[in-house]
């Protein structure tokens, strides 16, 4: 089997591992880090060192970073908890179309409680420019919430262009950066970002773990959605989950370390791929035109059937898009958006390389699809006729 | 160090650690991914839902994974709000603060919420609970089987019958906090009468970061996590593989050695009860109401907790005043006082929960050790210790 689905989900890294096992094994430290004892403490100041290593990698302070169960639930946080905060003073929300189902789900969810919704649709590049975005603005808007990278283009969006016009504006702006951290350099100092999502399974970390990014200065305002113990300065309550708290910071911290060594080796597999890939004709490459991430190549193969695609390749660990979406048998609303027809997006491919990915891998990967579109090409009757 | 803070969170199973490992550093896939890595870990987290629906006699599909219990209680009651529209909701006032803060932020937002009274025990006072029920309009009851601080046991049989015949059929919804009753006495979903029910891994050795919420399928119920369509629509996000997994095996384990850990218990606090009986301003909280058998709260009149743990703390007592999530401040239990527990004695309050890897000797020497601070206490401020009334 050869996984090429790191944008659904990571390995841990074995540093990860280990810095993990102290808070699972016996006589290690299990304590509740909202406890008072030593115990308890011991908890909590691992949960702060993670803390610090999650702000470092981003540019922000350690008080900025509120953890949450995983980049769903920040994004839930983030787009509820403004709306719910700022709903007095407007009720326009701008997105895209091509957002994670997360936002995409919880915007959908606020127009039911009085929300008005604007979705850009991007250009063919997969970008949403930033005068798309200014023009899009009313008196009402009150939030702007757009993806750092797409998980299924791994097209990157000029955020750093669009964050000063939207400060500028007094608009928030929610980045879900849950595919970008620790893939594209993230300087929060730099980019006047108010809230941010991040996911730990995406970089290596675990599952079940994330954070959102808060801004201090000028302060971000949320209305919790977790109500409880008051946790994480109020904003989310439920016991910190230790030994996952490690883990991601932990996988930030490596991720940092390793951004431009895994950028460059990722880079060079993935044109590895689609350089063998080009052996065939008529494949279309998704968000070509735009900057994208390494590890990602989203490549839709004319005269091919998508399911029987994805069938003829029960060694290969790849996906047609967004997990999430998966097993819906329908085609990748985010490859319709950037103006694939229904037949092509459906027959899409997206390969994402990881750590662990090799050379040989790729090799073998590439010729499989190969041959199998061949197969399939050769079956086809509509493709026979037009080539 | 002796760990006697069961109730904040359990120290993780070696043999629940041995299940997980291999969800951590073996396969790792999305179980939403198509592709067979993907489905295996599907597989995972579908026999963790059999193993965490038997722990409550609940079917597998009734079970919707959450990241804990507060995020189990909080889908619980804002999921039942949301889709009610309108109506009153009730919750004892000894509830968590994890179904109390929902409450006040549904209060906010326009909701008529009640709270249940109380008698001195702990337990909801049912005349003052029936009055409340035949006002009408109740869409939601919410109450805690076992309460975190004092371990005293509801009769929710009870009062999730009386609910149900309060209404129109199916107009009166039940849940039953059981984060802190799993693990420690039997409990059944079916027989409860609860439509829902909150469970927490990490109360029952198993990981943090992991729980569930049970449901009816009758009961309609809006999801708290939108987005990426997971656990039938009802939760959004990845799911926590390892955890799940951790979780299912925690519950299976708490269920095969219920009756084990039960009795050891019983037979710890009451050894725990008798060594501190005596103790000049001694008062229990709950004692005389059902307990979950590894809970002991208790007071010494004019000793305040935060003093006593400070200095347990440092002779290596792990021990809390009540419900960790309001460590660090200085206000009485919210559940003492709702017994009708003065002010300045619920400052005192320390509550002692056992595991089940405690030992008599862990007992003996907090009982011993705890005469001896108090001691040296009175002798350094004589006349501080009043018998309380």
């Amino acid at each position: 089997m050869i996984y090429l689905d790191h944008a659904a989900t990571t390995p841990l890294d074995p540093a990860v591992f280990e810095a993990m096992l102290p808070f699972l094994k016996p006589g290690g430290v299990h304590g509740n880090p909202a406890s008072d004892h030593l115990e308890g403490k011991r908890a909590r100041d691992a949960v702060e060192q993670a803390r610090g290593q999650v702000a470092r990698l981003i540019g922000a302070e350690p008080g900025e970073i509120v953890w949450t169960s995983g980049a769903t639930e920040s994004d839930n946080l983030a787009i509820k908890g403004a709306f719910d905060f700022y709903k007095e003073r407007g009720r326009h929300i701008v997105t895209s179309m091509t957002e994670h189902k997360a936002v995409l789900d919880t915007c959908r969810h606020l127009e039911t409680q009085g929300a008005k919704v604007t979705y850009l649709k991007p250009g063919t590049d997969g970008r949403v420019s930033p005068e798309q975005v200014l023009a899009a603005l009313t008196p009402e808007t009150v939030l702007v919430s757009l993806m750092w990278v797409n998980n299924e283009t791994g097209v990157i969006q000029d955020i750093a262009a669009l964050a000063p016009a939207l400060r500028a504006k007094s608009v928030l702006f929610h980045v879900d950066a849950a595919q970008a951290a620790g893939k594209v350099a993230i300087d929060l100092r730099a980019v006047p970002v108010d809230l941010m999502s991040l996911s730990a399974h995406k970089i290596y970390g675990p599952k079940g773990m994330g954070a959102l990014f808060v801004r201090k200065r000028p302060r971000a305002r949320l209305a919790p959605q977790l109500h409880g113990g008051g946790h994480e300065q109020g904003m989310r309550s439920g016991t910190l989950p230790t030994h996952q708290i490690v883990g991601m910071g932990t996988a930030f911290q490596v991720a940092g370390e390793r951004l431009a060594v895994d950028h460059e080796r990722l880079g060079t597999l993935r044109d590895r791929l689609l350089e063998r890939l080009r052996a065939l004709p008529q494949i279309f490459v998704n968000g070509e035109a735009a900057p994208r991430v390494a590890g990602v190549l989203n490549v839709s193969f004319a005269g091919v059937e998508g399911e029987s695609l994805r069938a003829s390749l029960p060694e290969l660990a790849g996906s047609s898009g967004s997990a999430c979406s998966s097993g819906t048998g329908e085609s990748s609303y985010v490859l319709r958006a950037l103006g694939r027809d229904d037949d092509l997006a459906n027959a899409s491919l997206r390969f994402s390389l990881g750590r662990t990915t090799a050379a040989e891998e790729i090799d073998t990967a590439a010729a499989q699809v190969v041959n199998q579109v061949r197969r399939l090409r050769a079956l086809s009757p509509l493709w026979r006729e037009t080539a | 160090m002796i760990y006697l803070d069961h109730n904040a969170t359990t120290p993780l199973d070696a043999r629940v650690l041995e299940v997980m490992l291999p969800f951590l550093n073996g396969p790792y896939a999305n179980p939403s991914s198509q592709h067979r890595p993907g489905r295996a870990a599907r597989d995972a987290v579908e026999a963790a839902r059999a193993q965490v629906a038997a722990l409550v006699g609940a079917d597998p599909g009734e079970v919707t994974f959450t990241s804990g219990g507060t995020e189990a209680n909080n889908f619980a009651i804002k999921g039942i709000a949301a889709a009610a529209k309108r109506g009153r909701l009730l919750y004892s006032g000894v509830e968590h603060p994890c179904v109390l803060e929902p409450m006040r932020a549904l209060a906010a937002q326009g909701w008529k919420v009640e709270t249940i009274a109380v008698d001195g025990e702990g337990r909801v006072d049912a005349a003052a609970y029936a009055r409340q029920l035949t006002g009408g309009d109740v869409r939601l009851v919410s109450c805690m089987v076992a309460n975190n601080e004092t371990g005293v046991i509801q009769d929710v049989a009870a009062l999730a019958t009386q609910a149900r015949k309060a209404g129109a059929p199916g107009t009166t919804v039940f849940h039953a906090d059981a984060v802190q009753a799993a693990g420690k006495i039997p409990l059944s979903f079916p027989d409860s009468g609860a439509h829902l029910m909150s469970l927490s891994s990490h109360k029952i050795y198993g990981p943090k970061g992991a729980g569930a919420l049970i449901a009816d399928r009758g009961v309609a119920l809006e999801p708290l996590l939108h987005g990426g369509g997971q656990e039938k629509n009802l939760r959004g996000g990845t799911e926590n593989v390892a955890a799940i997994v951790g979780f299912g095996v925690a519950a299976e384990l708490a269920l095969a050695e219920l009756d084990l850990r039960r009795e050891r218990a019983q037979r710890l606090r009451d050894r725990l009860q008798a060594r501190l009986a005596g103790l000049p301003g001694l008062t229990l909280f709950g004692a005389r109401a059902p307990r979950v058998p590894n809970t002991l709260q208790f007071a010494v009149a004019g000793v305040h907790s935060a003093t006593l743990l400070g200095l347990l703390d440092k002779q290596g007592f792990a021990v809390s005043s009540g419900s960790a999530c309001a460590s660090g401040t200085d206000e009485p239990s919210h559940v003492l006082l709702a017994m009708g527990v003065p002010a300045e004695l619920a400052l005192c309050a320390i509550r002692v929960s056992l595991g089940k890897d405690n030992t008599e000797d862990d007992v003996d020497r907090f009982a011993a050790a705890l005469r001896e601070l108090l001691a040296g206490l009175g002798a350094a401020m004589p006349g501080m210790m009043r018998t309380a009334t």
